[in-house]
């Protein structure tokens, strides 16, 4: 039986033109990210140094969260806590009706596509208009981001011209990507001087200084968060960090590990609104602190490494699954490795239990996450909450939920006769017990392959006969 | 200084497949001058239940690994796979267990076997075999959990006749990943697809790889592709099996 994530897969691994094209991308992407560190032992040292200052910010998390409060509400910036995604959506919404605006112009951010804020305005007859390149060019085609940090990634140049000239007619069909850039430019820079409302995301929130930073490439982050009146920031409560001096490592390595640059175009410092003495920026600040299952996650000595992850995107670059099945085979707002551990953990077991069993554990994640987050231990460790028994021990959302009793069966056959040797034969026994595990019996493993054969003679047979010792 | 006394891990896959792998390591090794202790109630690492989130079953069929080992000696193991689960996860598996003292010790004195062979035994291998081409394929266990991606090649390097041929996306998985493979079969069998694709570029008609779950994927598959499409399959050996094979001759002549 083919479960609906399985008929996704299906349908993504038949798209050969789109597997090439994110074969394409993944390799020029971790090509770049391995040019970046030319010395492994520096690049080690400072992922320990990345690790240790997010496992700091997090093991002080509830002070420093207070502290950014107390900072931010200092310097004017209204600060708004949300416990679920419908309660950000509409703090947000009181924002935009108390200065009447009916239009939001937005920065890349993904807790906003996590809020399904867009969506949600529109219902509200608000128009939200994505201006980061590729976000503004999924939404004209009513499509959700295939990839946390390049959204279009699943797009090539010829779709995404025809795109254009459908939407635009009056711009010439052209595959110069320097023109397109130049026509949506244009079209969004009429957006920025009209909306009164501009949101954006958050990198790092400086608990010690009050200072909301912003990583990004084409300068919309800068234009969302000054041009429009009012600036509404959103991100979730784990992006904190305790000092202004925890920025420079992390900023060394963030860029570095998402897309290979050695820093971002931009890099914005948000440090409240427009002062008296002050010529621009926007009147307003704000700033949305979304939960929605975070604190959940936290209570977890182990799953709490999850929220340690900076968002670079390097997990999925380097995954040998996402790059065959791409982003939208997850269904998830987090694709690849990370949304891996983070959606089931956000949403339960039950809708997204099923992508902890779409990975080979092979590790590559881990290996290149600059915050060091051992995200196939995680894996294995949400695989545990799946199936077990003591759910009162986990704070997973539906632990427990995937056991199912003949597989349950099966692994305590396999336990049992697999620890009493005398009993433990293995041609016989245990290979028919596991091939119970199979899920449609016929073709899984032998539509590929050929059947394994089972050797005449045991290794233990083959080494009593040859008088190996055996103790 | 090389230990005159091991214990051997064979490893289920091994036991049951590829017991020729497990023979021809243990030849390596008393070569070597080493005495080989065999324990026969060994079974299986516990990995598969491990994996699939059956701690308690994996425990209890771990538990019964470890009480085999009650010498301090080294633990040599021709997996990647089985030798990362003693030596990383057990330690994880028995945390806060009575027994968790006597997991610890037997993590702390497991060897991946080419690791052994590398760095303690330091071997000085002759070769008497014909010219040949070959592939490696590391295991991820072996690169990421042990660490040792590199030995096979160090092996190889002492053969003379053997050129080492490298396929793209070496670092790549196969798409073995026990379980993995049968619960998502078709993201698996993409993964093995590619894989057999850059193994069969390079020319190699040899591949190596020290465990035998990646091998049982890729073999599989080059045999399913020889069969179905008529197209070259490597041969496909475990590297004791293949260092075995080579570097006997030697000691056939000197005799
Ligand atoms: S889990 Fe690590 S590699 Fe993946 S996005 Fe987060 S920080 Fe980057």
């Amino acid at each position: 039986m083919s479960t609906e994530f399985r008929i996704d897969v299906q349908k993504a691994l038949g798209k050969t033109e789109v597997r090439a094209h994110f074969r394409k991308a993944m390799d020029t992407l971790m090509t770049n990210r391995r040019n970046q560190f030319p010395d492994d032992a520096a690049l080690q040292a400072l992922r320990h140094q990345a690790q240790a200052i997010r496992a700091n910010a997090l093991s002080k998390l509830p002070e420093l969260l207070e502290q950014l409060e107390a900072k931010l509400t200092a310097k004017g910036v209204q600060v708004h806590w949300a416990e679920t995604t419908d309660e950000a959506n509409q703090i947000v919404l009181s924002i935009m009706q108390k200065h009447q605006a009916k239009s939001i112009i937005k920065g890349k951010s993904m807790v906003s596509e996590e809020m399904g804020l867009n969506h949600f305005l529109e219902a509200q007859g608000i128009e939200a208009l994505e201006s980061d390149l590729g976000e503004f060019i999924i939404q004209l085609d009513g499509e959700t981001p295939s990839h946390i940090i390049m959204p279009a990634i699943h797009k090539s140049k010829e779709q995404i011209s025809q795109l254009f000239h459908d939407k635009f007619p009056d711009i010439p069909y052209t595959e110069n990507v320097d023109e397109l850039t130049a026509s949506a430019r244009r079209i969004l820079r009429d957006k920025f001087y009209t909306a009164s409302v501009g949101l954006s995301g958050v990198n790092f929130a400086v608990a010690e200084t009050g200072t909301l930073c912003l990583v990004e490439n084409e300068g919309n982050g800068r234009m969302s968060t000054t041009v429009p009146p009012v600036h509404i920031a959103v991100t979730g409560i784990e992006k904190v960090v305790e000092k202004l001096s925890d920025i420079p490592p992390l900023l060394s390595i963030l860029p570095r590990s998402a897309t290979g640059q050695p820093i971002t175009t931009y890099f914005n410092m948000i440090s409240g609104p427009r002062q008296a003495d002050e010529k621009d920026g926007p009147t307003e600040v704000h700033l949305v602190l979304l939960d929605n299952g975070r604190s959940n996650i936290y209570s977890d000595p182990e799953l709490l490494a999850t929220l340690r992850c900076i968002r670079c995107g390097a997990c999925i670059n380097h995954c040998p699954v996402y790059v065959r099945i791409g982003g939208h085979s997850y269904g998830t707002v987090y694709p690849g490795p990370i949304g891996t551990i983070l959606e089931p953990q956000k949403q339960g077991l039950k809708v997204h239990g099923e992508l902890i069993q779409a990975s080979s554990l092979c590790g590559a994640c881990g290996e290149v996450c600059p915050v060091r987050i051992p995200i196939p231990n995680i894996i294995n460790r949400l695989r545990y909450d799946s199936v077990r028994k003591d759910t009162e021990h986990t704070p997973t959302f539906d632990a427990g939920t995937k056991r199912k009793p003949l597989e349950a069966a099966i692994w305590q056959g396999w336990s049992w006769s697999a620890s009493h040797p005398s009993l433990y034969n293995f041609g016989g026994t245990v290979a028919t017990q596991l091939r119970g595990l199979v899920p449609n019996k016929v073709g899984a493993w032998t539509n590929v392959r050929t059947a394994p054969q089972l050797a005449d003679k045991t290794l233990h047979q083959q080494l009593k006969a040859l008088g190996v010792d055996h103790e | 200084m090389k230990p005159d006394t091991i214990y051997f891990f064979g490893t289920c896959l091994i036991d049951l497949i590829y017991p020729q792998a497990g023979v021809s390591a243990v030849q390596l090794l008393q070569r070597e001058g080493v005495k080989v202790i065999y324990p026969q109630a060994q079974t299986c690492c516990g990995q598969p239940a491990w994996n699939s989130g059956y701690r308690d079953e994996a425990r209890k069929v771990a538990r019964a690994q470890i009480k085999l080992f009650p010498k301090d000696l080294p633990i040599v193991i021709p997996s990647g796979s089985c030798a990362g689960m003693m030596k990383t996860h057990y330690p994880e598996l028995f945390k806060g267990e009575a027994d968790e003292a006597e997991a610890l010790q037997v993590a702390n004195r497991v060897y991946e076997f080419t690791e052994f062979l590398v760095d303690v035994l330091q071997v000085d291998l002759k070769d008497f075999g014909e010219p040949v081409a070959v592939a490696v394929h590391t295991s991820c266990s072996a690169r990421r959990e042990m660490g040792v991606a590199d030995k096979i090649e160090q092996l190889l390097g002492q053969l003379s006749k053997v050129e080492v041929k490298e396929q793209a996306y070496k670092a790549e998985c196969c798409g073995f990943g026990g379980t993995f493979a049968v619960k998502q079969p078709e993201i698996s069998a993409a993964m093995v697809a590619d894989k057999i694709l850059h193994l069969r570029a390079t020319g190699a008609t040899q591949l190596v790889s020290q465990d035998c779950g990646c091998l049982l994927n890729i073999s599989g598959a080059f045999a399913y592709q020889a069969n179905h499409e008529g197209k070259t399959a490597p041969k496909a050996q475990h590297i004791a099996e293949f260092l075995w094979d080579r570097t006997q001759a030697a000691e056939e002549m000197k005799s």
